[in-house]
């Protein structure tokens, strides 16, 4: 227990330690930018972690629910003027009752059809934010205005940077703190075997509702935020591919694995970055990196470089 | 059957010894097909509380079936299951396991993605703080609780014999050590019935004396034991009761000895002459 816990600690520290110093190296706002990129993406995937690396549920929507955040605070606080907060907030109860309704029939199904019955949602998502003009701005996406709360107006990458650090290793602790709780057992127990869960007390599909509205609702703040800072959000965010590369984040770099989630979200985030003359080929290469990882690490990155070094944290 | 005479603990003696407890299962008029097929057709038996009950029958006789619809993984067609005076036909194994059922499985169900201990963590699930934002936000009441969930499985692994797997992955266990993970985890969540599905099946002679001596400790601690067993050693040398089962029917009901003399059962296992 007390190697665990120190363990926990360690990592969220490294964790922290990393991104307070990050800056320092960071030449100008255009590799900000991507940090910061990388931060949400981070967000996503370290929920996202929680259903598919813990629970052993897929989903291939989740930037649908992405997408409704991202679009719950540009409409209400551009066309209604609500103010940021709120509509941040409302986003992700409405995510969060949109993920309930769904989750109960569909995570009765297994394996591709549950694979896709998540991507129907995501496709819904993308095609009524695509067509419903009047209000998200169709194809060509929305201006969102910039997040204020207690009359200050978050602006710029210097600033922004801070807050998706923050809120990284907010959410890292809250997915730590759960994994080591009863209901993460609980979780892990649904992915290792179901009627044995059962019979000893789990409510299987309670886990499971329960866990895929907590990643949605992960998702929908980060859309919400990431809406707030890009200034404008196209459907695009909201498509099939981008549910596709959130997956490929979470199985690259280490499926049940917090950590694991975060370094794959950064790397992949980076790459397309670090191969622009792939440009034309990101789909491609994203597909490479995915089939790769399954072939050669199933367990992905992270859990595949600690298997490598000498087992002290065991002992 | 030479056994029988050597045992120590001669199983009838005892059974006669013993006082009857009431009912805390009973099934009436049970049936269960899979496409016409009739896997269990109207069964009905009683299991005392306390007792140590056996169900034996040839391949296909449909042991493995009534563990199913006792314990909610199947529903049944027809028949109700009664335990604890209540109905409990077809509910779900998860409210079973909170009115004290549980089972092990024939082929592993083990969590292969955790360790030994958290394994057995899990089978503490319904006497722990499951709720979400305690978890989310670590309250110390839930960690603390936790802390003694820890403790008291790590006891129960011992109590079955695996003190030195705590620490070990799942994965890493050998076949007969996860058999009695099994029991271990199912006794976490404190059954007042624990039905065991062939937990001899595929042991040495060793492992299978061991297992016996767990079941024994079990049984003895109060819970109610419902074995389904092809080891014949292990059945006649501790249960208090025997159901012999043939395709789907009630072929014979009494102590070992009484079963074991039953033609019919003798004729059920070794074929009939024609």
């Amino acid at each position: 227990m007390n190697a665990l816990l120190h363990g926990r600690l360690t990592g969220l520290l490294a964790l922290g330690a990393v991104i307070a110093v990050l800056p320092a190296f960071l030449p100008n706002n255009f590799y900000l930018d991507i940090a910061i990129l990388a931060g949400f993406n981070a967000v996503v995937c370290v929920g996202l972690n929680l259903l598919i690396g813990y629970a052993g549920q897929i989903s291939l929507g989740h930037a649908g629910f992405f997408g409704i955040g991202a679009y719950a605070s540009g409409v209400l606080v551009g066309t209604y003027g609500w103010p940021p907060i709120v509509a941040l907030l409302a986003g992700a109860v409405f995510v969060g009752l949109l993920a309930f309704l769904v989750a109960k029939p569909i995570l009765r199904l297994k394996g591709h059809y549950l694979a896709m019955a998540t991507l129907g949602i995501g496709i819904i998502v993308s095609i009524v934010l695509r067509t419903e003009s009047g209000l998200t701005g169709g194809p060509d996406g929305m201006m969102v205005e910039p997040f204020r709360i207690f009359g200050v107006e978050l602006y710029g990458e210097k600033v922004w940077y801070w807050v998706v650090g923050v809120l990284l290793v907010g959410v890292v602790w809250l997915s730590l703190n759960l994994i080591d709780s009863p209901m993460g057992r609980a979780l892990r127990a649904v992915h290792g075997s179901e009627v044995a869960a059962e019979v000893v007390g789990v409510d299987t599909a309670r886990f499971k509702v329960l866990v895929f509205v907590l990643s949605a609702v992960f998702a929908s703040v980060a859309g919400s935020l990431f809406a707030h800072y890009a200034g404008l959000i196209t459907p695009a965010k909201a498509d099939f591919f981008k549910s596709i590369e959130l997956v490929t984040m979470v199985v690259f770099g280490g499926m049940a694995s917090t950590f694991g989630a975060v370094v794959g979200a950064v790397v992949l985030t980076l790459l397309p970055q670090a191969l622009t003359m792939f440009q034309d080929y990101q789909q491609i290469v994203l597909g490479g990196i995915l089939m790769a990882t399954m072939v050669f690490m199933p367990k992905g990155l992270l859990p595949t470089l600690a298997a490598l070094l000498p087992a002290r944290r065991r002992a | 059957m030479k056994m029988l005479a050597t045992t120590d603990l001669s199983p009838d003696m005892t059974a006669q010894a013993r006082r009857v407890g009431p009912p805390i299962l009973k099934v009436e008029h049970l049936s269960r097909e899979f496409g016409g097929v009739l896997a269990i057709g109207d069964l009905s038996f009683s299991i005392a509380s306390g007792d140590i009950h056996s169900i034996i029958g040839p391949n296909g006789a449909g042991k493995t079936t009534l563990f199913n619809l006792v314990t909610g993984v199947y529903k049944p067609s027809g028949g109700r299951v009664l335990f604890d005076g209540a109905d409990v036909s077809g509910m779900a194994p998860y409210k079973l396991a909170a009115r004290g059922m549980s089972r092990t499985f024939q082929n592993l169900q083990i969590f292969f993605n955790m360790t030994a201990l958290e394994n057995v963590m899990v089978g503490r699930h319904l006497h722990l703080n499951t709720r979400l934002l305690p978890a989310l936000f670590r309250v110390p009441s839930l960690v603390r609780k936790d802390r003694e969930a820890k403790d008291r499985a790590a006891q129960l692994m011992a109590d079955v014999g695996l003190e030195k797997y705590v620490d070990a992955d799942a994965a890493s266990m050998p076949y007969g050590a996860l058999k009695r993970l099994e029991i271990a985890r199912a006794l976490a969540s404190e059954p007042k019935l624990l039905l065991l599905d062939e937990p001899a099946a595929g042991l040495n002679a060793t492992e299978s004396r061991e297992i016996d001596e767990v079941i024994k400790t079990v049984a003895a601690g109060g819970v109610t034991i419902v074995l389904v067993e092809h080891d014949m050693k292990m059945v006649m040398g501790i249960s208090h009761r025997i159901t012999a089962l043939n395709q789907g029917r009630m072929l014979a009901e009494g102590t070992p000895q009484e079963v074991g003399a039953n033609p019919d059962v003798i004729a059920a296992y070794l074929g009939a002459a024609p």
